[in-house]
């Protein structure tokens, strides 16, 4: 018996390592490496690492850079995530009923979603492009002054979070629309039987069980919030004066500008840290509101 | 007050024509059943009187008032769904009283209703819960309940007792049947389940293919089928019907010509005879046994009349010997005569 037992244990582990061996690998491992790298100074040839402690985190809170990509980055997710959601929700909604040619409708929404963030970026120059963008023509045409949208530090943020919404609602529509389908037609008929107007189903019906897929769909975005920075490559490098930097992109620079691996390692941990902060905190607060089954 | 009236009512998807010119009355008080195969436009019928779908042409009266352009909430129609409908994310309390917090009836008023409810259909103990931690039995239980809450005087049930055992089902038949009795309420009830039609129904629509083939009490639907498809959608198990030919006194049974005959029959037509209505006796149609199924009070014996293959009830337990002979006879009261070609009774 107890061979058996012995012989079972090994096959689940045989059947659980290849997964196993590529997430410590590329997940794990990096991970660990990072946080004792934020307790080394950035080694150099003449000058070995040295392990400083919590030196660098010290430097970090002294980073005048740091708090304001900090601030930024709430700024960024506090303007697209909510946004986001509820364009979502509301395009998923309306590409639920039956209107003439919905296929086709459902698809304009998506696109967004399928183009790369690079491509996107460069789309949206040409909104932005000051004098000859197609916004500043438009603002032309009502008598305004041209404005460089992404050259002002108080609207460049702004203009990020809404390229942000632009590309990331029509992704978070199709959970949405996913979810709306497998809602059984007969709820809405009991309703309408009942007298419930459009409106009172979708507020005590429709949104409530919306809800395990809102708090996938929230994860996600908040997640994205941290993650999606490409568009900065094209439009702003940061600018002006780091007015739309973001955690990762700041990361992004230490390391590979700066060259200063211990400090962006030091970033990255915080990066992490505030990452499972949020996704285990959604999930326990969140978990027990909406899972009604 | 709630006489449900339906005037050359039909109903088409594109080319698919649902229903095909359907009219009745749903007297008030009454427990009407819509009974037929499964495509043959039941459900197709109570949507278009709960207004869910809109009617290709016809009219559709409620307590005498046209209703055909009305909203689903204006006709005042409490509805069972086949799947119970139910709110899976509000507790059995919150279903029921959905409705009435939709019309905003005053909160004292909501909880004395929903307790006088939850009473009658026995689900007191049980207001807490969520749909999806409760029986089947009882989750139609609060379907039923939220449906009677309304105080509507007209129910429409959708095959609600489907996916019940066959113990449970039976239980809910008589209770349905007899809260529509106390309540006064007229039912219109879809299934396609002869036996619950035959059980709980007052008056019994049969369709087929988008049009009523026969309406009545399930006794005349019974002893008088107006064509072979009744004949055989009716009693269990179904009628037999056999094939006549030509004789010298009239029509003769096919395959077995030397035996009986009926005056002013031939060939074209067929006779139908219940299972129930046959007995074995020394006289008759001779006819070789083949098997038999016991039931239990009665066994289900199928047996060969020269070429024609006929099913006969008989009481208690029936041993089948292979090749056995017997000869079969019933009365001429319990002989029914179709047209073979339109299906059509042919009255004596
Ligand atoms: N929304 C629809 N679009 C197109 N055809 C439909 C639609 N609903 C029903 N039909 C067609 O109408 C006919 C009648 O359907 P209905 O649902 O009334 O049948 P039923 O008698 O209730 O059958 P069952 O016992 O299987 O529930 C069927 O042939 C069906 O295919
Ligand atoms: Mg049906």
């Amino acid at each position: 018996m107890p061979s058996q037992n012995v012989r079972v244990h090994v096959y689940g582990w045989l059947l659980l390592m290849p997964a196993a061996i590529l997430l410590i690998a590329f997940t794990h491992f990096p991970t660990v490496a990072t946080l004792v790298q934020s307790l080394f100074t950035t080694g150099t040839a003449t000058r070995p690492a040295a392990f400083v402690g919590a030196e660098n985190y010290q430097i970090m809170l002294e980073d005048d850079v740091f708090w304001q990509v900090v601030q930024n980055n709430i700024w960024y997710a506090v303007g697209t995530i909510p946004v986001s959601i509820a364009i979502a929700i509301l395009m998923a909604v309306w590409v639920n009923a039956r209107l003439p040619a919905r296929g086709l409708v459902r698809m304009a929404y998506f696109t967004p979603t399928v183009l790369p963030m690079i491509a996107v970026a460069n789309i949206w120059l040409f909104f932005y492009t000051p004098d000859i963008g197609l916004i500043d023509q438009v603002v032309s045409l009502f008598g305004g002054g041209s404005h460089n949208w992404l050259g002002d530090p108080d609207t460049v943020l702004g203009c990020i979070i809404v390229i942000t919404i632009w590309k990331e609602a029509g992704f978070f529509m199709i959970f949405y629309l996913a979810a709306l389908q497998s809602l059984p037609p007969e709820l809405e008929e009991a309703a309408h039987l009942e007298g419930a107007s459009r409106w009172y189903y979708f507020r005590r019906v429709t949104f409530p069980l919306l809800m395990p897929t809102t708090l996938f769909v929230l994860i996600n975005a908040v997640i994205n919030s941290f993650k999606l920075v490409d568009q900065l490559f094209i439009l702003t490098k940061g600018g002006p004066d780091n007015a739309s930097s973001l955690l990762l992109y700041y990361i992004y620079e230490v390391a590979f500008s700066f060259f200063d691996e211990a400090y962006a390692a030091t970033l990255t941990v915080v990066l992490l840290a505030v990452l499972a902060v949020i996704s285990v905190g959604q999930f326990l607060l969140l978990d027990k509101r909406i899972h009604y089954r | 007050m709630s006489t449900i009236e339906l005037k050359a009512v039909k109903k088409s998807w594109g080319n698919t024509l649902a229903l095909k010119d359907v009219s009745f009355i749903a007297p008030e008080g009454d427990f009407l059943v819509l009974l037929g195969p499964s495509g043959c436009g039941k459900s197709t019928t109570l949507r278009l009187i709960a207004g869910l779908e809109t009617v290709t042409a016809g009219r559709i009266l409620i307590a005498g008032e046209d209703v055909t352009a009305k909203s689903p909430s204006e006709r005042h129609i409490s509805m069972v769904f086949q799947s119970y409908a139910l709110f899976p994310h509000l507790n059995v309390a919150e279903n029921i009283a959905f409705g009435l917090k939709v019309r905003k009836v005053p909160v004292d008023e909501r909880k004395t209703r929903l307790g006088r409810v939850a009473e009658l259909v026995g689900l007191a103990g049980l207001m807490d819960r969520k749909p999806a931690q409760l029986s089947g039995g009882q989750r139609q239980r609060v379907a039923l309940a939220r449906a009677i809450v309304a105080e509507n005087h007209i129910c429409l049930m959708d095959e609600p007792l489907s996916n019940l055992d066959a113990q449970l089902r039976h239980e809910m038949r008589v209770e349905i049947r007899d809260l529509q009795k106390r309540l006064g309420m007229t039912v219109v009830y879809v299934t396609h389940d002869q036996t619950e039609a035959m059980s709980m129904a007052d008056k019994v629509i049969l369709m087929r293919d988008g049009k009523i083939e026969q309406e009545g009490t399930p006794d005349e639907l019974y002893s008088t089928p107006a064509t072979t498809f009744v004949a055989r959608f009716i009693g269990n198990p179904p009628m037999n019907v056999l094939t006549l030919t030509d004789g010298p006194d009239g029509g003769v049974l096919e395959g077995a010509e030397s035996y009986l005959s009926w005056k002013q029959c031939g060939a074209g037509q067929v006779i139908g005879v219940r299972p129930e209505d046959i007995d074995v006796s020394e006289t008759g149609v001779p006819a070789e046994l083949i098997s038999a199924d016991y039931l239990g009070a009665d066994s289900i014996v199928t047996a060969r009349m020269g070429s024609q293959s006929v099913v006969v009830r008989m009481p208690g337990r029936f041993q089948v010997r292979d090749g056995e002979r017997v000869n079969l006879k019933w009365s001429n009261e319990a002989t029914h005569i179709f047209d073979a070609k339109t299906g059509h009774r042919v009255e004596p």
